[in-house]
């Protein structure tokens, strides 16, 4: 099936989101869709699904103009779409998530559980998706999921799959996987438009690369482009892709965390006997697997999570007692995981948002009243030095786009002198422009003889930043090694295949 | 909607420093008309409708319309012009009865007063992500104390009221603020404990009027003394001073709300818990503190009665005016200035309703509520207003509503 996009524009009021775009989706093509967060493209994928309607322009399919008022005519005309945040029941098994929609019965309303399974099971042998359709969607993991949607997507034949950001909630290794599945698919026959903002898939995966920038498509790329050009197109101006830094002058230890171990809720020790040193000037990178301890271990760093064993000290003193109001007070700044969770308060203003932790201090308020005007001149000034791209102080943070919202929390707790800086994923959902510059806020804060601890699943953010790095898996430190030991053998430390032992050796 | 399109995603720095002199020049406005406009817009929709249909209703509940329907067919302008005279007269009284007179307005703000406070009570909670069911057993408690100081102690003028005014928040504030610690201490859903709490404060009060502390001397009915004149509010004309202190508590719950850190900390946590805990805000300790001026406020709300208009305490005196509250608080949208509009105007339905009933078309007064209950009806379902009218959809939630089970 050939899909041909011909002058596809969509407006909402004066704001341009897509400018005539023209794209053609070759059968047995991976066509990546590349641009920053806000450039239109999830806009376009939901004209082609039918959930928004073009303001002009038209779709072919196989020559022949369709228009699709809803999703199930798009379903019936044979696209089907992964979304970044999956449509499934957890409660439910894979089967029954398959059939959902269109269930077979056996008469009288019974559903036809067994065909539902056995469609699963031809759908997974002929693609080579491995799932079990009898497990339970909330107890199987996030790749294996996403691996339900696409089945369901192959299960309403879908000729063109497009696959919205699929590699942002997974491993590297599922990332992996998926990409052998996406081979698969386009061996078969099957279409996809693959969408991403991460330049190394695209190279990886690609048959060809259309670029958008400010809704509009500014180009087409081989997957023979340098990363480089191919991250100056998205951006619309050459980017650094490594970050420029000095040599560490590394001072005295700062952060001291021993034998910390953690026990969630459920009863199980995710946090298990860990140890290290966040030493001032230095940036001490922990690289693992989203899901091996390191979110408990650094919440238990700020008192949101109450260690259950171990010492974590700041400059000698013991902060293991504390909340987050003490340790914050104490000089940690803390870039938190998932930033529209913990990071921020959506329907607060950017101006709000930007003195959240800081509203207490005598520059802010003076006795219970707010100081007004020093939250303004506060917001007005990071706005500026952070590149804050927002309409106004006034706009709510949950309107900015991905990369905007992060620069709201860094600018926000770079606005405090700090001992040390705590930062959890602090580019994940970030546009390029925004990763250089986030990136390059960190590096200066750890010149300022900040302790600087980083946390990432991304191996390319560790690189880039770490001048120390910890390999987190199952709650523990299996070693600590320096940026320049190869890609492969942190790959395979965090995949838990080095002992302590060996990792000792690497270090060595 | 903006007018310029969005920069957010303009990638060059050059040209796109975004200049803080020009766009993020400083709003001090607490919103945008853009903001409220719309929702004032379905408001006013949301009341136009209900009188359209409460006309419906007057037109139906007139005996001569009644009579003029059986010879509709040959002779209908008997009908129209019957109805027209019938909705026509009982509107004007609704409105000559509520608002015609210096008189009308006075009852009217009168009446007002306790439905504001009492509404603030619940606005508040909704800003810190609370359901406050419960202004109705804060309402009591805060009766029971302001009475009880009211009539028993000996006080000077002037300080008798003030020491019975502030009793009377206590009393509230203390039964908001078990809902509060029990919410903060074991996560116990304040729907459940503020509905619960509800029904002990009545009991709390049945069993204090049976106890002769409470009781009225030479009185058989379950009803205490009034309070002393010494503990009630100064009047002019018939209006008292606790009007004039309800307006003054709407300005003091705007200023908490908007420009405190108290306000600041209660809209984060009511907005988002877990960033609020993560910076450092004592979620528990908003909560309750929630909860406590919530319940002051309901406290407030029912000295308006108590030392305002000489009422009794009696197992009926409470009302309705805790659950109006809600309706209040939901109609004006969660905030402070709504909430007294909204105050204002079930104050002059409840008012009119008795002009109404006294007018010529003599309809009967529960049609005030039944159009306090459609103009709810209508707000609580935007998109059926819009559906309606062919209003464009606007698309903002942006009020702050108390989470459902799950949260």
């Amino acid at each position: 099936m050939k899909l041909e996009i011909r002058g596809l524009t969509k407006r909402f009021g004066s704001f341009t989101a897509n400018d005539q775009i023209d794209l053609t989706i070759e059968p047995g093509e991976i066509h990546c869709l590349l641009g920053e967060n806000g450039a239109g493209k999830s806009t376009l994928m939901n004209m082609l699904y039918g959930l928004l309607e073009p303001t002009e322009g038209e779709l072919l399919i196989d020559g022949e103009p369709v228009t699709f008022e809803s999703p199930g005519d798009a379903i019936a005309a044979g696209i089907g779409m992964v979304h970044q945040h999956f449509m499934l029941i957890p409660v439910f098994t894979v089967a029954e998530n398959v059939m959902l929609g269109r269930e077979q019965t056996r008469g009288l309303g019974f559903l036809n559980r067994a065909a539902a399974a056995k469609l699963v099971r031809e759908l997974s042998t002929t693609y080579r998706l491995a799932v079990d359709p009898n497990a339970l969607v909330e107890e199987i993991p996030v790749g294996v999921q996403q691996r339900v949607e696409i089945i369901k997507a192959l299960a309403n034949h879908a000729k063109v799959l497009i696959l919205d950001e699929p590699t942002a909630v997974l491993t590297p290794q599922e990332i992996d996987e998926l990409m052998g599945i996406m081979r698969e698919l386009k061996k078969q026959g099957t279409s996809i438009i693959f969408i991403t903002h991460k330049l190394r898939e695209v190279k990886a995966i690609g048959d060809r690369i259309s670029v958008i920038r400010r809704g509009k498509v500014v180009g087409t790329a081989d997957p023979s482009a340098s990363e480089a050009e191919l991250a100056e197109m998205m951006v619309g101006r050459s980017v650094k892709l490594t970050v420029d830094k000095q040599a560490p002058t590394v001072g005295a230890p700062v952060l001291e965390v021993k034998n910390v171990t953690v026990v969630d809720p459920r009863g199980v020790q995710v946090v298990k006997d860990v140890s290290f040193e966040a030493r001032a000037g230095e940036v001490l990178g922990i690289a693992g697997v989203q899901g091996n301890g390191q979110t408990e271990l650094i919440k238990s760093l700020l008192g949101l999570v109450k260690p259950d064993a171990g010492e974590i000290t700041i400059e000698g003193k013991d902060i293991r007692k504390h909340g987050p109001r003490e340790s914050l007070a104490e000089g940690i700044g803390y870039i938190p995981e998932d930033r529209s969770h913990d990071g921020y308060v959506g329907a607060f203003s950017v101006r709000e948002n930007l003195v959240l932790d800081l509203y207490r201090n005598e520059e802010f308020s003076r006795g219970l009243a707010l100081r007004l005007d020093a939250l303004e001149q506060n917001a007005a000034q990071r706005i500026e030095e952070f590149d804050i791209r927002t309409e106004s102080m006034e706009s709510a943070v949950s309107a900015l786009s991905g990369g905007n919202q992060q620069k709201v929390v860094v600018a926000r707790e770079f606005s405090r002198q700090l001992k040390v800086l705590i930062a959890s994923q602090p580019t994940r959902g970030v546009d390029v422009g925004s990763i250089e510059f986030i990136h390059k806020r960190i590096i200066a804060e750890r010149d300022k003889g900040t302790a600087v601890v980083i946390v990432s699943t991304e191996l390319d953010e560790i690189f880039a930043l770490s001048d120390r790095i910890a390999v987190m898996y199952d709650g523990r430190i299996v070693g600590t090694v320096t940026p320049d030991i190869a890609r492969e053998d942190i790959g395979l430390m965090m995949a838990g295949a080095h002992g302590p032992a060996e990792a000792a050796e690497a270090t060595a | 909607m903006s007018t310029e399109p969005k920069t957010q995603v303009t990638p060059e720095p050059e040209q796109e420093q975004p200049a803080p002199t020009g766009k993020a020049q400083p709003a001090r406005r607490p919103m945008a008309a853009a903001d409220w406009l719309p929702t004032v817009k379905t408001t006013l929709a949301a009341i136009v409708l209900a009188l359209l249909i409460g006309a419906v209703l007057i037109a139906l509940s007139s005996r001569d319309v009644i009579e003029s329907l059986p010879y509709f067919f040959s002779y209908p302008w008997d009908f129209f012009s019957r109805a027209g005279d019938a909705i026509g007269t009982s509107y004007w009284a609704l409105i000559t009865g509520s608002v015609g007179s210096a008189h009308a307005v006075g009852t009217t703000l009168v009446r007002s007063a306790p439905l504001i406070c009492a509404g603030l009570g619940v606005t508040l909670a909704f800003r810190a992500g609370l359901f406050n069911i419960g202004a109705q057993g804060q309402l009591v408690l805060g009766a029971l104390a302001a009475g009880y100081v009211g009539f028993t102690w000996d006080l000077p003028p002037g300080l008798h009221l003030l020491v019975a005014l502030v009793a009377g928040i206590l009393g509230g504030a203390l039964w908001g603020g078990i809902a509060g610690v029990l919410k903060a201490r074991t996560g116990a859903h304040e729907v459940i404990t503020t509905i619960m709490l509800n029904y002990l404060a009545a009991a709390v009060l049945i069993y204090a009027l049976g106890k002769n502390a409470f009781q009225r001397p030479g009185s058989d009915n379950t009803q205490s003394p009034p309070v002393f004149d010494s503990a009630t509010f100064p009047t002019i004309g018939n209006l008292h001073l606790g009007v004039v202190v309800a307006f003054l508590a709407a300005g003091l719950v705007w200023w908490i709300l908007n420009r405190s850190t108290l306000g600041f900390e209660l809209r984060a946590v009511g907005a988002n818990p877990d960033a609020s805990r993560t910076a450092g805000m004592n979620v528990p300790a908003v909560y309750t503190t929630a909860m406590v001026v919530a319940g002051g406020l309901a406290g407030l709300a029912a000295t308006m009665g108590i030392l305002g208009h000489h009422d009794s305490l009696s197992p009926t005196m409470a009302g309705s005016i805790g659950f109006d509250a809600i309706t209040v608080a939901l109609l004006g949208r969660a905030t402070p200035l709504g909430t007294v509009l909204a105050g204002l105007l079930f104050g002059a339905l409840s008012v009119g309703g008795v002009a109404m009933q006294a007018s010529a078309a003599s309809t009967p007064k529960e049609l005030t509520e039944v159009l306090q209950a459609l103009i709810v009806l209508f707000v609580a379902a935007p998109a059926l207003i819009q559906g309606m009218l062919r209003m464009k959809s606007t698309d903002e939630n942006k009020t702050v509503m108390a989470k459902g089970w799950g949260g």
